[in-house]
C-alpha cells in the first residue's frame, strides 16, 4: 500500500471494495478511482488508442490524457478519466485498451437541465474565485459559484496560511458566508463552454459519487444554462509537462498532481522519486513527498536552481542537481529508471517515478471560447489572457498570476486577506523538449501524436498551428489542449523556425470536458425527444389496428391491416370500398389558416397564383402558392366564409411554412392591409367521407341539410349543426369521387366520426389511412406538393396553367413565369408512368432513362430524363402505375422510356397523368 | 448563443429568432416591367459585406414579428435591432 498516515482528507474510517481488470481493490470515500489505483500501487491502467503502448495515471484531474478507464458498474460507460471518477463501493472498471464500449441497455438515469440568470458567476472555487465570489456576494450580487471538483479550494493543499490560518480553514470559513449570503455554489460542477453576452454551459454531477445508493429520482447529472451580467473565470493552471523520450511510461506524472494526491488523497505515488524540473514549484513537490518519507532526486534544467528551494529541499534529504535535462526512461510497465543528461554526462537515475515540471498553462479554455485574445508571455512559457472582453473577467492562475499573495489580491480587491510567506519566484526555464528520438517524444499522450508527426506536418507544408492540429489531431479528445497544447505550439514554432509568439495558439472550443449526450439531451429523449402530435381519434385508430405514418410531427393512420393483411393487400382493399361505396379519411392533420380583415382578398390574391377575392361566399376554390422564383411553394383550398374572412387549408407537412410566409409578406412588404392570420390546424377535426355512397351517408346524419347536387354543388361548403353542435361541410374532392369534408370542433371529433361510421356500415363504410389516399389522388394526377414536387416545379411543370392567373396584373412569383428558363421546353413536366410489364411498381426515386434507337444504353454518364415521384399499386386500374417528372414530358407522351430496377431496365410508357375517370365524371356521384 | 433585443420582447435567446437575409430589398413596384436580368437581381441578388448589414429577422418563436437589425458579419455582433419602419420612407 502507498497510502500515507497524516496525510490526505480520505475518510479512512470506511473502507470501500471495488474491483479493477478483474482484481479487488479497496479504497476509501474521497478517493478517485486513480488515488485509490496508486493507493494500490496500480501505475498500469490500460493502453494507447494509436500505438497501443502502456499507459499509467500522469495527472491528478482532467489534465490527464492517459488513463481511460471503461466503467462496467453501476452502469457501463466508455472512455472515462479514471482520475475524475469518484470512487464508489462496488465499483467495477476496467483499463481502455484501444476504445470503449457502449451500454447495450438503456441507460436507467435521469437527466435533466436548468436555467439560472445572475449577475455574477464565478467559475472556479480556488482561492481567486473564493475570494471574487465573497466580494461580489457582500456588495449585494446576486452570485453564482461553479467548482469541478467535489470540494473548494482549488489547489490549495492545506499546507498554506491564509490570514494567519492554515488555508483550508479559511476556505471552510468562505464557503459558509457565502452561504449565509445566498450565494447558488455548486461544487462537482464543470462549466465546459462559454458563449456570447454571458452565457455559459455547466455539467453537475450529482449522484455518481453516490454509486449505487444514488436516489432513482434524482438526477443523475445536470446541465445549467446559466446567463451572466457578469462572468469571473478564475480557473487556475495546469502544469505543463515537458516532451522526452519515451515520457508517456506509467510512473510518469506531473509534479503537482503527485503533491495532490499525497496532501487530497494520502497517496504516496512513489517511494524513489526523480523531479525533472523547469520551474520551482515542483520543488514543493520534491519537499512534501520527501516528507512523507520517498527518496527524491531533483534534476532541474535551470543552471541556477532557486536558493531558497534548495536549500528546503537540502533540508529534508532531497538533492538538487542543476543543468540536467531528462533524455529517455526505462521500464515497460512502470519507470525503472531515468536516464538524464548534465554538463558532465550521461547518467541513469533507477526511479519508480518521474514527476515533471515545465511550468504552467492558465487555463484559458473559457475566455478563449468566446473569442477572448491570448498572448505568449515569455515568463511564463505559455499563453495568457490579452485585451479584455466585455463581462468577462480573468482572475488568479487562469490569469497567470502564479504567487498565492497575487492571486488573493485579484480575488479579493480591497478585501484581500494575507498570504503566509512564500519563496520568491524564480522565472520558470522555457523547455519544450529535450534531445531524443523524435518518433518517441510524445507531445499529446492521447492520441500518441509524437514530435515526429509535427515534423510531418511542417514537412507537408502547414504553417497554421490550427491546421497542424488537424493535421495531427493534438489536442483534441479528452486532452482539448490541457497538456499538449502549448508545447504543439512550441515544438511547431522551432520546427518552423519562428517565435512561438508568432505562431500563436489554436482557439480553444467547447466543451472544456467531455459530456455525455444522455446530459446534453437531458429529458428530451425517447417519446421526449420530440413532440408528436396526435389527432382526437388517435386512440380510435390505434384501437382499429392502425398502422401509423410519421407525417412531419403528426402521427397519421397510414392503412388499417386486416388479419393476414399486408399493406399492399389492405391499400387495395380500402381503395377498392372507397372507389365502389364508400370511405372515411381522419384528415385533422390538414393545415388550416384563418384570414379576416377588409383586406383579406387583397393579400390572397397577390399570394395565390390565381384570383381569390372574387371567389364568392359559400365557395371553395384550390390555389396554388409560388416563391419569389415561381417554383410552387404548397397547396390547397380556399374557402370564403365571409366578404371578410377567408379559411385556408394546406399540406399537413406545409402549415408552418405557408403561415409562416403569409405573415413575412404581410408584416414586411405590405403592413398597411388590414388583415390578421391565426392557424386553426388542431380547433377544426377534418373527415373526407368519399365515394359513391357518401351523400347517402351524410344525407343520413345530417338529415337538415340538402346533399343534392344542385342545391350542395361541387366546391361549396354549407354550414349545418348535428345535436346542436356547429358542423362545417365542404365538397372538396381529393380522390375524383363525390365527396363531403366534414369538419368540427375538435372536441366533438371521436362523436361525429362514431356517428358517420354508424350511418356508413350498411355501405361497408371503410376507414382508410395516407397510403389509400395517395393511391386515389396519384390515380387522378394529383400532385402532392413536397413528394411530386421539390421547389424546381412551377405550375407550369405540373400541367397546372388553369390555376394561373391571366387577369391578373401581378402576384408573387408571376414575373418569374416570363424568364428564359421557365419557359425551356426541356423543363422537366408532371406525367405518368405505366410500366409495359403491367407487374412491376417502380421505385420512388428511381431515375428515367431513354434507350438509342438501337436499343442500346448510351454510355455513362447516362443522361437522366427525370425521376419516379410517385408509384403504386392500383385496385381501380388492376396494374401499378407511377407520376414521374420527365424532361419535356408532355410532348413525349406515348413514348418509351426505361427505369433502372435492381440492374434490370424496365420500359414504361409516358401518358396523361390522370388514369382514373379522366373526364371527371364521378365527383358529383 | 447570443441575446437579439426584439424591439417588441427585449432580450431573447439566438435560437428563438430566424433569419430574414438581407434588409430593404423591397418588392418592385411593377414587376412585369423588369427586365430579366433587374428582376434576377430582385430574385437571386444579395450583398455579401464583411462587416456592416442591414438584414432582417424574424422572432420566430416568440411574438413571432419582423424586424430590422444592423449587424457586424465579422464578429456576429448585433449593432441594433428596429421595428421595420414605415414603407413610406424605405429605400
Amino acid at each position: 500500500m502507498s497510502r500515507v498516515h497524516g496525510y490526505g482528507r480520505v475518510d479512512r474510517g470506511r473502507t470501500l471494495s471495488f474491483t479493477f481488470d478483474g482484481r479487488e481493490y479497496t479504497g476509501h470515500p474521497g478517493d478517485t478511482l486513480a488515488s485509490a489505483l496508486l493507493a494500490n500501487g496500480v501505475h498500469l491502467v490500460g493502453a494507447s488508442v494509436k500505438l497501443g503502448r502502456p499507459h499509467g495515471i500522469s495527472a491528478a484531474w482532467t489534465e490527464d490524457a492517459t488513463a481511460l478507464v471503461q466503467v462496467e458498474r453501476p452502469f457501463p460507460e466508455p472512455m472515462l478519466q479514471a482520475t475524475t471518477v469518484e470512487l464508489v463501493d462496488g465499483l467495477v472498471a476496467r483499463g481502455v485498451n484501444g476504445q470503449g464500449r457502449l451500454a447495450d441497455t438503456p441507460d436507467p438515469a435521469r437527466y435533466d437541465r436548468k436555467h439560472t440568470h445572475t449577475d455574477t458567476l464565478v467559475i472556479g472555487a480556488g482561492p481567486a474565485g473564493l475570494l471574487a465570489a465573497l466580494s461580489a456576494a457582500r456588495a449585494g450580487e446576486d452570485v453564482v459559484l461553479l467548482d469541478d471538483r467535489p470540494t473548494a479550494g482549488g489547489s490549495l493543499t492545506g499546507t498554506e496560511v491564509i490570514d494567519g490560518r492554515p488555508a483550508l480553514e479559511f476556505v471552510d470559513d468562505v464557503v459558509a458566508e457565502l452561504a449565509r449570503l445566498g450565494v447558488r455554489h455548486l461544487q462537482r460542477t464543470t462549466a465546459f463552454g462559454q458563449y456570447d453576452d454571458g452565457f455559459v454551459l455547466a455539467l453537475e454531477r450529482r449522484t455518481d459519487h453516490l454509486g449505487f445508493d444514488a436516489p432513482a429520482q434524482r438526477s443523475r447529472q445536470r446541465v445549467h444554462r446559466i446567463r451572466a451580467l457578469k462572468v469571473v473565470v478564475a480557473t487556475g493552471a495546469q502544469e505543463r509537462p515537458i516532451v522526452f523520450e519515451d515520457n508517456d511510461r506509467p510512473g510518469i506524472m506531473l509534479a503537482a498532481s503527485a503533491r495532490d494526491y499525497l496532501h487530497r488523497y494520502g497517496v504516496l505515488a512513489g517511494r524513489e522519486i526523480v523531479v525533472f524540473t523547469a520551474d520551482d514549484a515542483a520543488y514543493a513537490a520534491a519537499v512534501d513527498l520527501a516528507g512523507a518519507g520517498a527518496r527524491v532526486t531533483v534534476l532541474d534544467v535551470r543552471e541556477n536552481p532557486p536558493l531558497d528551494w534548495k536549500s528546503r529541499a537540502n533540508d529534508v534529504g532531497v538533492t538538487v542537481q542543476p543543468s540536467t535535462m531528462v533524455t529517455g526512461t526505462e521500464g515497460e510497465e512502470r519507470v525503472r529508471a531515468v536516464l538524464a543528461r548534465t554538463t558532465d554526462g550521461g547518467v541513469r537515475l533507477p526511479a519508480d517515478l518521474l514527476l515533471v515540471s515545465g511550468g504552467w498553462n492558465p487555463v484559458v479554455h473559457l475566455f478563449s471560447h468566446v473569442r477572448g485574445a491570448l498572448a505568449y508571455d515569455p515568463s511564463l512559457g505559455s499563453f495568457r489572457p490579452s485585451g479584455s472582453l466585455p463581462g468577462v473577467t480573468v482572475i488568479g492562475a487562469a490569469n497567470g498570476t502564479l504567487d498565492l499573495a497575487g492571486v488573493l489580491r485579484e480575488g479579493g480587491g480591497p478585501d484581500t486577506p494575507a498570504a503566509g510567506p512564500e519563496p520568491a519566484r524564480t522565472p520558470a526555464a522555457v523547455v519544450w523538449r529535450t534531445d531524443g528520438d523524435p518518433e518517441r517524444q510524445f507531445v499529446d499522450l492521447q492520441r500518441d501524436a509524437t514530435v515526429a508527426d509535427l515534423g510531418r506536418a511542417v514537412g507537408a507544408g502547414l504553417r497554421s498551428v490550427e491546421h497542424v492540429k488537424r493535421y495531427t489531431t493534438i489536442g483534441t479528445a479528452h486532452d482539448q489542449g490541457k497538456t499538449s497544447g502549448v508545447l504543439a505550439s512550441g515544438i511547431t514554432a522551432e520546427l518552423l523556425d519562428v517565435g512561438i509568439e508568432d505562431l500563436g495558439t489554436t482557439t480553444f472550443r467547447p466543451p472544456y470536458t467531455p459530456v455525455a449526450f444522455a446530459a446534453l439531451a437531458g429529458r428530451g429523449r425517447g417519446e421526449l425527444f420530440d413532440p408528436v402530435r396526435t389527432t382526437p381519434l388517435h386512440d380510435w385508430h390505434a384501437e382499429a389496428g392502425a398502422v401509423f405514418e410519421d407525417v412531419g410531427q403528426w402521427k397519421r393512420p397510414r392503412y388499417y391491416p386486416r388479419p393476414g393483411e399486408d399493406m399492399d393487400a389492405a391499400v387495395l382493399r380500402e381503395c377498392a370500398a372507397t372507389r365502389s361505396s364508400v370511405g372515411m379519411l381522419d384528415g385533422s392533420t390538414l393545415g388550416k389558416i384563418d384570414v379576416q380583415g377588409p383586406d383579406a382578398g387583397v393579400l390572397l390574391d397577390r399570394l395565390y397564383t390565381n384570383m381569390m377575392s372574387t371567389l364568392k361566399v359559400g365557395r371553395v376554390r384550390y390555389g396554388v402558392l409560388c416563391g419569389n422564383d415561381g417554383m410552387v411553394l404548397d397547396d390547397g383550398t380556399v374557402l370564403r366564409i365571409d366578404e371578410d374572412r377567408y379559411l385556408l387549408t394546406t399540406t399537413t407537412g406545409g402549415a408552418a411554412t405557408v403561415l409562416d410566409w403569409m405573415e413575412e409578406w404581410l408584416q414586411t412588404e405590405w403592413p398597411e392591409l388590414r388583415v390578421h392570420l391565426t392557424s386553426v390546424t388542431e380547433q377544426w377535426s377534418v373527415f373526407p367521407v368519399v365515394g359513391p355512397r357518401s351523400r347517402e351517408v351524410i344525407g343520413e346524419v345530417f338529415a337538415e341539410l340538402d346533399v343534392s347536387n344542385d342545391a350542395f354543388p361541387f366546391m361549396s361548403w354549407r354550414d349545418t349543426t348535428l345535436d346542436g353542435v356547429p358542423v362545417r361541410i365542404a365538397r372538396i374532392s381529393f380522390s375524383g369521387e363525390l365527396a363531403y369534408e366534414v369538419n368540427v370542433n375538435s372536441w366533438y371529433a371521436l362523436a361525429l366520426w362514431e356517428r358517420l361510421l354508424a350511418a356508413g356500415r350498411r355501405f361497408g363504410i371503410t376507414p382508410y389511412g395516407t397510403e389509400t389516399m395517395h393511391v386515389l389522388r396519384a390515380e387522378k394526377g394529383y400532385p402532392i406538393i413536397g413528394q411530386d414536387t421539390d421547389g424546381t416545379v412551377t405550375p407550369q411543370d405540373l400541367g397546372m396553367n388553369w390555376v394561373v392567373s391571366k387577369k391578373k396584373e401581378d402576384f408573387v412569383g408571376k414575373r418569374s413565369f416570363a424568364r428564359p428558363e421557365n419557359n425551356n421546353p426541356q423543363r422537366k413536366q408532371f406525367v405518368s408512368l405505366l410500366p409495359t410489364d403491367g407487374r412491376t411498381k417502380l421505385p420512388e426515386g428511381s431515375q428515367i432513362v431513354e434507350l438509342y434507337e438501337d436499343g442500346k444504353l448510351p454510355e455513362p454518364p447516362v443522361p437522366m430524363l427525370g425521376h419516379v415521384t410517385s408509384s403504386y399499386h392500383s385496385a381501380e386500374l388492376a396494374r401499378p402505375f407511377a407520376l414521374a417528372l420527365v424532361k419535356n414530358g408532355r410532348a413525349r407522351i406515348g413514348e418509351l422510356v426505361h427505369v433502372p430496377v435492381a440492374g434490370v431496365l424496365v420500359p414504361a410508357v409516358i401518358g396523361e397523368t390522370v388514369l382514373v375517370d379522366p373526364e371527371g365524371a364521378r365527383r358529383d356521384g | 448563443m447570443q441575446l437579439i433585443h426584439c424591439p417588441w420582447c427585449g432580450p431573447r435567446e439566438e435560437v428563438e429568432f430566424h433569419y430574414g437575409g438581407q434588409a430593404g430589398v423591397a418588392y418592385p413596384e411593377r414587376p412585369a416591367e423588369l427586365s430579366d436580368q433587374d428582376w434576377a437581381e430582385y430574385v437571386f441578388y444579395r450583398d455579401n459585406p464583411k462587416g456592416t448589414f442591414a438584414e432582417r429577422w424574424s422572432h420566430s418563436a416568440g411574438c413571432r414579428r419582423w424586424f430590422d437589425a444592423v449587424r457586424d458579419t465579422h464578429t456576429y455582433r448585433f449593432l441594433s435591432t428596429t421595428k421595420p419602419r414605415p414603407k413610406e420612407v424605405r429605400v
